[in-house]
């Protein structure tokens, strides 16, 4: 595997291979010393050109969990503002020694387009409204993890929110899919993309419809301006309408789990603390994070050598 | 006297007829038409069609302002290697061409390069903002006869009406970007299922059609003459084969990409592929093609949109939009095999010459005392670009390997050959 940019390129089988590879690095994370020699003498830089700094910092902790050295590229103090093209600040970075790339930024296609002027792997740490394929990761991990489940077959997922925007959402219906789970979308028409009638998944508009059937009910973050862009007539109504409540969490079924990708809009798409749901994954979310970017950098990088050894 | 040039043995492609025969060109003019004529230069032309001189109605030139992506000369170069003897330079330069001096600027250059003539066309609003006229009166005294703000459509339905009835007074006619602004805010290409997954904003059909409808029911309570720029859509064509039907006085064009590209190429994430209006779908592009067989579209024009290398390797969202176009325009639409040759004829010279209103010099019949306005192209040969050979100053095409089908040989300027053999001769 060379790069990590999209679901649909990482396939069913890496999809498996990177989950069980995460299950040895939760194993690492547990030791007295969470730290193993596996990437000595890798650079994995951190190109982050919208601010996220539990993403990097997931990332970074990753990369130095493995050993491996990290840069950091804060983009909105770099060059890249001094009218020095994309292309300039990666063919700098690469010259300086770099393995693989991580790279967040607001526009989609950027991974693409630096792996076409790099020799190093690109992790794509979220490209605009397409893909974010580490919290896709991420999230079937957690659930894994919750249910014991190896596939999600026969699974009931529920995504709710902000479909169109998002790139948690395209590359969780595709992991999710992908593991056999049957992903229903839940979201004002506004707030879903123009046609998605080849994706493979069912839609409703009306989420105490779908709430006692559903296994996963996975929250999506609503985005304030999306009421400046007329998405969404007021954020209080959008809450009535598609926010977690209590009443909500009353009547989902007792063994269901609700999961957020953070940072949460309290009041907006989360009218409760996440704390008074019992099935609640979102911490579990936050800590899986660290293993599964770990075996991503792992599998990218870490060829010949093993996972054994004291660092 | 002047040398002579004689054209051999090319199939002579004219409105009422077709025959195999030799050129010759003198003082600028054709001297003869007839077998076996002789003259100081000779130039072979067996296998290959001779008919007047391409026309584009839509050019970039970029000059002034943007003279990193492309300068009136190096437009005219690739204007003349594509077989055209006459470009309309499109007005959103920098300054736009919204006033006497900067029209005049911009043909001076043009003869300056004396490469093909370059028609400046003006802006309907000062300034492109769609808020006042132009100095329209002004710029039809310069000699400007078709007048755009592309690059934006005219959003101010009423600033519209008034700009048609002005330009009816003034007889000269209105070009249309058609684009309602409010529904492709921050739009990258079509709205369509590739940006569904691709997560980029769409840029809908019917942004476009809403405004091809909107100045066709102008153009009915005026009487103004209006020219539809690079039409995308199906329904668009539906549209202006109504209008026509009714007996408006419009006209259309469509580009070379919107008749051979489709949306999945966005999907590479490369800009090349970003234009406006944005690639659109396979049938799109029949109804495109349907249009141009049954004379709703009366022209090809190339958008030929040059930009520096570095604008195209931004993100798809922030690199401009626009490809090449002047260069590949005939091997494109040969390659697509969307119509006869003499079709072709009609759709890149003699229509838009006339549209353009330059009929006296291009699009003429390959006759005596005719201007010697000519293009002469192999309908068969196929190539593939280098992109090293471009004579544009920019090198975002589109077609980088791929076969096109059809290539200029010879380009004949004011009786002058600017192109032999597919070289640029200056
Ligand atoms: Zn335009």
């Amino acid at each position: 595997m060379k790069h990590l940019r999209s679901i649909d390129e990482l396939g069913l089988d890496g999809l498996n291979k990177l989950l069980q590879l995460t299950d040895h690095m939760a194993e690492i994370n547990q030791r007295p010393v969470p730290k193993v020699p596996a990437l000595r003498g890798r650079t994995v830089a951190s190109l982050f050109f919208e601010d996220s700094t539990r993403t990097r910092l997931s990332f970074e902790t990753a990369a130095k969990r493995l050993s491996a050295d990290t840069m950091t590229f804060n983009v909105s103090t770099s060059s890249v503002n001094k009218g020095e093209s994309l292309r300039d600040t990666v063919a700098t970075i690469t010259d300086m020694g770099v393995d693989a790339f991580v790279v967040r930024h607001k526009s989609v296609g950027i991974p693409w387009q630096i792996s076409a002027w790099t020799t190093a792997s690109i992790i794509n740490a979220g490209d605009g409204a397409h893909q974010h394929p580490t919290q896709a990761l991420v999230d079937c991990y957690t659930i894994r993890e919750a249910t014991h489940a190896q596939n999600f077959a026969g699974m009931k997922v529920t995504i709710v929110g902000d479909i169109k925007h998002s790139r948690v959402a395209r590359s969780n219906i595709q992991a999710f899919s992908m593991l056999g789970a049957k992903v229903t979308l839940v979201a004002p028409p506004t707030l879903l993309p123009p046609d998605i009638s080849h994706w493979p998944v069912d839609v409703s508009h009306d989420l105490d419809e779908v709430l006692a059937e559903s296994d996963v009910l996975y929250m999506l973050r609503l985005q304030s301006e999306r009421m400046a862009q007329g998405h969404v007539p007021t954020l209080r109504e959008y809450s009535e309408q598609y926010g977690l409540t209590q009443k909500r969490v009353m009547g989902l079924r007792s063994n269901a789990i609700v999961m957020h990708p953070g940072p949460m809009n309290r009041g907006v798409e989360m009218q409760i603390d996440p704390s008074d749901v019992k099935n609640s994954l979102i911490h579990r979310q936050v800590a899986n994070g660290v293993s599964v970017r770990m075996a991503v950098l792992f599998e990218l990088l870490g060829s010949g050598s093993n996972l054994g050894g004291q660092a | 006297m002047s040398d002579s040039i004689v054209i051999k043995n090319a199939t002579i492609i004219n409105r009422t007829s077709q025959l195999v025969a030799d050129v010759k060109i003198e003082n600028g003019f054709v001297a003869e038409v007839g077998k076996n004529l002789k003259g100081d230069t000779l130039l072979d032309a067996s296998g290959c069609i001779v008919s007047s001189g391409f026309v584009d109605l839509h050019a970039h030139l970029r000059e002034p302002g943007k003279e990193e992506a492309e300068t009136i000369e190096t437009g005219s170069r690739a204007g003349a290697l594509g077989g055209y003897t006459a470009l309309v330079a499109m007005p959103n330069t920098d300054p736009p061409q919204d006033s006497v001096a900067v029209i005049d600027f911009v043909r001076e250059q043009g003869k300056r390069a004396g490469l093909v003539d370059v028609v400046p066309s003006g802006c309907i609003t000062l300034g492109r903002h769609g808020e006042s006229l132009a100095p329209m009166a002004e710029l039809a005294q310069a000699g400007v006869t078709l007048f755009t703000d592309d690059g934006n459509g005219v959003q101010d339905a009423a600033l519209m009406r008034r700009a048609l009835e002005y330009a009816k007074g003034l007889g000269v006619t209105l070009a249309q970007h058609c684009e309602v602004a409010e529904l492709t805010k921050g739009a990258v290409m079509n709205e369509c299922r590739c940006c569904t997954d691709l997560g980029l904003p769409g840029w809908p059909a019917i942004a476009e059609e809403l405004m091809v409808f909107r100045d066709i029911e102008l153009v009915r309570i005026t009487g103004a003459s209006m020219h539809f720029l690079h039409l995308s859509t199906k329904r668009s064509v539906e549209l202006v084969r109504a209008g026509k039907r009714d007996g408006l006085p419009i006209t259309a064009e469509v580009t070379p990409h919107h008749l051979s590209l489709t949306e999945e190429l966005l999907s590479s994430y490369n800009p090349v592929f970003k234009v406006n209006p944005p690639l659109r779908s396979t049938s799109d592009i029949q109804a495109l093609k349907a249009g141009l067989l049954d004379g709703t579209i009366d022209a090809i024009a190339t958008d030929h949109a040059p930009h520096p290398r570095r604008d195209k390797e931004m993100s798809l969202d922030m690199a401009p939009p626009g490809m090449l176009g002047l260069e590949t325009a005939l091997g494109v639409v040969l390659a697509e095999g969307a119509c006869e040759i003499r079709d072709i004829v009609a759709l890149m010279s003699w229509n838009p010459a006339k549209i353009a209103r330059i009929d006296k010099a291009h699009g003429c019949d390959v006759a005596v005392g005719n201007k010697a306005n000519l293009c002469v192209f192999d309908p068969e040969l196929t190539w593939s670009i280098d992109i090293n050979r471009l004579a544009s100053k920019s090198v975002n095409t589109p077609y980088l390997g791929r076969t096109l089908r059809g290539r200029v040989r010879h380009t004949i300027f004011n009786g002058l050959p600017t192109v032999i053999d597919g070289q640029a001769q200056r």
